[in-house]
């Protein structure tokens, strides 16, 4: 449980809405008829055995697959399938539970990426590193510098990442999406792989980035401890089925989610 | 003892007794080399951006060869001709990505490399039905390319170099640092080395599969031109051409796929090394050697750099 002091930010209206939606593979259905919703401000947690479709539900939140039934609402705008692109443009940022990173860029060079898609000035000024694109990309730089100064990685910026452990590559990856200044930031399985001292690092990131900029997060997650820490409310999925929904402690009492758990005898 | 003179010995003392021999084989290895390279960073940019081996490379070469001599014969000035072979290349780059890439997202590479072999004899097909299959002469002379040779007395003798290569060497070279200066130092240019590395990650932070692929299809449509210009005024424009692209395996083979330097290096290793082997070595055995010496050059070189002069050594971690 968070302390009643809580976060500065107050948590408020419906960021994000997943109604009814159903998506599945061939014949196996990975998520069917879920509907919950991300409140602005707040860290949302999914959490469910393994298979349970939390992985498939992020996947489709960011378009990266797209849902048979149902729609996604961000923002007030409604959709029934979301595209990559356009959940990237409209403040959607991800990590993903196996680490992506660009291996052969450095750490600088890839959270310098998450800026892509807020530069836009002209690529022949850039190619001559005049004039105004020259100005952006300094005033981008000055951005992923604090970024990199908040996540404490600066010894590490001009290493390529495929050279760093992996506790650090996770949080060059959380670099890069915060370098897109989201407005929701989903993460896969932040402390997957962790040990105990970096998972609690990365916890306090967490804790950090939702009070220093107020970013909502939603998060997968398997280790309870840290989810009933970190998290404002909980959805639990079970073969792709919603189980139950509520306050961490609503959630841990709950019989479906504690037979989901431990297993029933049928 | 004969034999080991004539392999180790000989050659250099020839190299040594004609520089101007020498200097004109040299040259003539400089030209085909940059052509070899200009093919090969074809393959580079298409293999950097989608890990896709793109196998028509060879044949948009001739495509592209074969369209701006099409046009022409057809009435058109042959400037307007190369202002809409440019165009009709970013169709195809356009039509590739929309028609076979696209639908064949997230498949493994072996299926996208098969793929381009139907991209290929589509190309040879659709190519023949537009233009016909007979061979034809390119227009150098109304693009301004200039004619004839400069000849040198020096080095004892007489060096002669085609004005037609030095023009060929001046533009690829400008091209190959344009390219690099692009891929550099421009977003796109990191976008695209993003997509090199990881699709999914890619995509996360809004970029755009669909124009890089589009970008770096075009960009190897334009290399496919400017090296299809150059190998259509030296032989002739024809399908016979496409053999030359197996001639950029030993190069990427030896640079490295994924490296735009290695591409040049490579290719002028290659071609320098053919030449002087041709050359100096070849009558040893019986001549001949064009085919093959290649590839030896490849495989000597393989057994001391296995991912190539300019290849990232991968560590993966287990």
């Amino acid at each position: 449980m968070r302390a009643p002091s809580g976060p500065d930010v107050a948590v408020g209206d419906v960021l994000l809405s997943v109604e009814r939606v159903s998506l599945s593979f061939g014949g196996v259905n990975a998520v069917s008829d879920v509907s919950f919703d991300i409140r602005k401000g707040e860290i949302r947690a999914i959490i469910g055995p393994n298979g349970a479709g939390k992985t498939s539900m992020l996947n489709v939140i960011n378009g990266f697959y797209q849902p048979q039934q149902g729609r996604i609402t961000f923002k007030g705008e409604s959709h029934t399938k979301m595209r990559p692109y356009e959940a990237a443009h409209g403040g959607i940022a991800r990590t993903f539970q196996n680490v992506a990173l660009f291996r052969g860029m450095t750490a600088l060079d890839n959270i310098m990426a998450g800026r892509s898609l807020k530069m836009n000035k002209n690529f022949f000024w850039q190619l001559l590193r005049y004039g105004p694109a020259m100005r952006e990309e300094v005033e981008h730089r000055r951005r992923v510098e604090e970024i990199i100064d908040f996540l404490k990685i600066q010894e590490i910026r001009r290493t390529p990442v495929g050279r760093l452990p992996y506790g650090l590559q996770k949080r060059v990856e959380l670099g890069r999406a915060l370098a897109m200044e989201p407005e929701l930031l989903l993460l896969d399985e932040p402390m997957a792989g962790m040990n105990m001292e970096e998972k609690e690092d990365m916890s306090r990131f967490v804790l950090d980035v939702n009070d220093h900029y107020g970013t909502t997060i939603a998060l997968i997650e398997h280790d309870m401890g840290v989810v009933m820490d970190l998290s404002d409310r909980v959805v639990v999925l079970d073969h792709g089925i919603k189980i139950a929904d509520g306050s961490p402690d609503e959630v841990k009492t709950n019989q479906a989610v504690i037979d989901a758990y431990l297993g029933v005898a049928h | 003892m004969h034999l080991l003179y004539m392999i180790f010995i000989d050659p250099f003392v020839q190299m040594g007794q004609a520089p101007d021999l020498l200097a004109q084989t040299l040259w003539e290895g400089l030209v085909g080399g940059m052509l070899y390279a200009l093919i090969a960073l074809g393959f580079v940019l298409i293999f950097k951006a989608s890990g896709v081996f793109n196998f028509a490379q060879g044949i948009m070469v001739v495509f592209a060869a074969l369209t701006l001599v099409g046009l022409h014969d057809a009435g058109l000035n042959a400037f307007l001709a190369l202002g809409l072979t440019i165009v009709v290349m970013f169709g195809l780059a356009f039509t590739v990505e929309r028609v076979v890439l696209r639908p064949l997202v997230n498949q493994p590479d072996i299926i996208l490399f098969m793929a381009t072999f139907g991209i290929t004899y589509f190309l040879i097909g659709f190519g023949e039905f537009v233009f016909g299959g007979d061979p034809k002469v390119m227009v150098t002379e109304d693009l301004f390319l200039p004619q004839g040779s400069i000849t040198y007395k020096t080095l004892g003798g007489i060096v002669q170099l085609q004005k037609i290569d030095i023009a060929a060497v001046i533009i690829a070279s400008i091209m190959v640092a344009a390219l690099a200066v692009f891929f550099s130092k421009t977003r796109i240019g990191r976008a695209l080395r993003a997509v090199a590395d990881s699709h999914s990650a890619a995509l996360s932070v809004g970029i755009s599969l669909e124009q890089i692929w589009v970008i770096v299809w075009f960009a190897a449509g334009l290399v496919a031109l400017v090296t299809g210009i150059f190998w259509g005024a030296r032989s002739d424009v024809s399908f016979a051409l496409e053999i030359i692209a197996l001639k950029a395996l030993p190069v990427l083979i030896l640079g490295g796929f994924t490296s735009i330097p290695g591409a040049i290096v490579g290719g002028l290793i290659i071609g320098i090394g053919e030449k002087l082997g041709e050359f100096y070595w070849g009558p040893l055995v019986g001549g001949g050697t064009d085919a093959w010496f290649a590839y030896v050059i490849a495989l000597v070189f393989l057994l001391f750099r296995p991912q190539g002069l300019f290849g990232e050594k991968i560590i993966e971690r287990v």
